[in-house]
């Protein structure tokens, strides 16, 4: 217990974060193994984890970098598609799936992280909400732009239009790639629940690790005073980007998983749209702003709810409404964040345990 | 050696002249004042010699090196660092990292070591942490290194924010009312402070202060600004008791 004390703050979060999140990992599979878990919940622990590194990656933006970013479902398009097309277009050349796997993952990370950077270099240099602006709209035009997208294969390599598929003029042998509305179809389904919780434990590392060392501090400065960031010789643009790219390349990552779980691929309003976007703005907003481990609670709580509120019916959404005010009341008001200090986890098992909370 | 030579400064904003022609030069170590009358223009000189304002007129030379028109940051490179009339920290950061981000272009490590924690990250956030105790140390802020900065009370928050710029390690440190809302204790500790870090550091300082007793108590040279320009300039026997600076200080 002694050398436990000794390990700083932060790894000691990580270190907490990280077993819980392999605990949980563990039980799923073990109850997956035992037939104890449903269909339903099943296909929801993908969805889980990738649904966790976009929360978590837009509180880097949002929490650590202090700006308003209502386009990260775009990011999250961007990296779906683009690891998606790779994946396609070397079915049948490259052999092994799993390596197939990791190259989509980083192109959809790069492709995400490409337009995230060059979104920043125009905006970020600007002072107000125009990221916000800029952000949300790029999140729209990329959806339409992907619904008027055709990109067919043959023996000649690529070909490209944007009217429809019969303007490719592909060979009899050719494929479709991208088909426009109908997107991509027969996208390999390689994304497991392991390959899933890994990579939330490595976003969760990285953006953990990033906020503990100099450029994490850098970019904490810049969003509590700009001024004074720039007194002290910090480099504004850079840090703003380096932040918001890296965000991007998160949730083009999840975008990969997203779009390695299903089997055809759409960017519709539904997945790719403002809604989507806003919804992961709740999960940091109501996880706490700045707090990477309550983004996946959050995350995680509010994908499950609406499922397990389906006996609702009609009335689910309604419930749903009640209980994000009931959380963010629980979360902010005075008289419940004593009612938390006072029934603290950490009391309750020092109690247990007969140890006075003084002594730890 | 001039540490810093100011020529023929001044800058304009619409048809208000709100800094003209204004001539300092300060020699390495000398401890000086700037002082007038609340809308003299001592905030915009500071802020037209650390980049915030871009001069109409004149040059800015610091040691040597011609730094007019530079920005911000290239300035606090060059080595002046400032603080604010208004306190402006980190507020959502502890005492202790406030300092480490005034280390920030001193202690380097890439975002990628502090990313994958390699080894330079542990031995330069060592390096870091040390260096930042020893400055918290000078200005008896050890013991709070790990409070949130936004938790310290008022004198002790202007003491920190004295303690970031001079983590930059500058030659030249801008002090904007340093003693602006402390009781008189608070006021006689700082003057103990400054007195000390410029014994410890060497650090040329040029400070804003509308508290006379802390301005006659240290202060070796002393400028006086009117209406953007230069009212008296000279030792502090001779400039306080100016007819000049007494009448735009306390009207006719």
């Amino acid at each position: 217990m002694k050398k436990w004390n000794t390990i700083n703050k932060s790894t000691r979060n990580n270190i907490i974060t990280i077993g819980v999140i392999v605990v949980i990992y563990a039980v799923c599979q073990l109850m997956i193994a035992a037939g104890a878990m449903s269909n339903l919940m099943q296909g929801l622990l993908v969805p889980l984890c990738y649904y966790s590194i976009l929360a978590i990656s837009l509180n880097l933006t949002v929490g650590i970098l202090g700006e308003l970013s209502l386009g990260h479902a775009g990011f999250m398009c961007v990296g779906a598609f683009a690891g998606a097309f790779f994946s396609k277009s070397t079915q049948n050349g490259i052999g092994s799936s799993f390596v197939g796997f990791l190259i989509a993952l980083l192109l959809g990370a790069i492709a995400a992280a490409l337009f995230g950077a060059l979104i920043g270099v125009v905006v970020l240099r600007l002072r107000g909400d125009y990221l916000a602006i800029v952000t949300l709209a790029f999140g729209e035009i990329i959806k339409n732009v992907i619904n008027v997208l055709y990109i067919g294969l043959d023996g000649k390599g690529f070909h490209f239009s944007m009217k429809d598929s019969e303007a490719l003029n592909l060979e009899e042998n050719g494929t479709i790639i991208i088909n426009g509305a109908k997107g991509i179809t027969g996208t390999p389904k390689h994304t497991t629940f392991t390959i899933a919780a890994l990579l939330l434990i490595a976003a969760y590392l990285i953006i953990s690790n990033l906020i503990h060392s100099r450029s994490g501090r850098a970019i904490q400065a810049i969003r509590d005073n700009r001024i004074a960031a720039e007194s002290v010789g910090i480099d504004i643009t850079g840090f703003k980007l380096l932040a918001f790219t890296l965000s991007a390349a998160m949730a083009g990552v999840a975008g990969v998983l997203y779009s390695h779980n299903i089997s055809t691929l759409v960017a519709t309003p539904k997945n790719f749209g403002y809604n989507m976007s806003i919804m992961i703005l709740v999960f940091v907003v109501l996880g706490g702003i700045g707090n990477i481990r309550g983004s996946i609670i959050a995350a995680v709580i509010l994908t499950l709810l609406p499922e397990y509120l389906r006996f609702l019916q009609d009335y689910r959404m309604l419930i749903y409404a009640i209980v994000l005010i009931v959380i963010m009341i629980f979360n902010w008001n005075p008289t419940c964040i004593a009612w938390r200090k006072n029934h603290s986890l950490r009391d309750i098992l020092h109690s247990l345990t007969g140890k006075n909370k003084k002594e730890a | 050696m001039a540490m810093l030579t100011v020529k023929n400064l001044g800058i304009s904003f619409g048809g208000l002249r709100a800094v003209d022609s204004f001539n300092i030069t300060i020699e390495k170590g000398e401890l000086y004042g700037l002082i007038g009358p609340n809308g003299a223009g001592k905030t915009t000189a500071f802020n037209l010699l650390t980049g915030v304002y871009k001069p109409d007129t004149g040059t800015v030379t610091l040691d040597g090196k011609n730094i007019t028109g530079l920005s911000t940051i290239e300035i606090n490179k060059a080595g002046i660092a400032r603080t604010f009339q208004n306190i402006r920290l980190f507020k959502g950061l502890t005492v202790l990292d406030n300092v480490k981000i005034g280390l920030h272009n001193d202690y380097k490590y890439s975002t990628l070591a502090g990313i994958l924690r390699l080894p330079s990250y542990f031995k330069t956030e060592r390096q870091m942490s040390e260096k930042a105790m020893d400055i918290l140390k000078v200005f008896d802020l050890d013991k709070e290194a790990h409070l949130l900065s936004a938790n310290l009370p008022y004198g002790k928050q202007r003491k920190l924010e004295i303690a970031r710029a001079l983590a930059t390690n500058p030659k030249l440190l801008l002090l904007d009312e340093p003693a602006a809302g402390m009781n008189p204790s608070e006021t006689e500790e700082l003057m103990k402070t400054i007195t000390l870090i410029r014994e410890k550091y060497g650090v040329t300082i040029l400070l804003i202060e509308h508290d006379m007793k802390l301005v006659a108590g240290i202060c070796e040279k002393i400028f006086v600004l009117n209406f953007g320009t230069e009212l008296a300039n000279g030792l502090p026997g001779e400039v306080l008791n100016n007819p000049e600076v007494i009448k735009a200080y306390l009207g006719e």
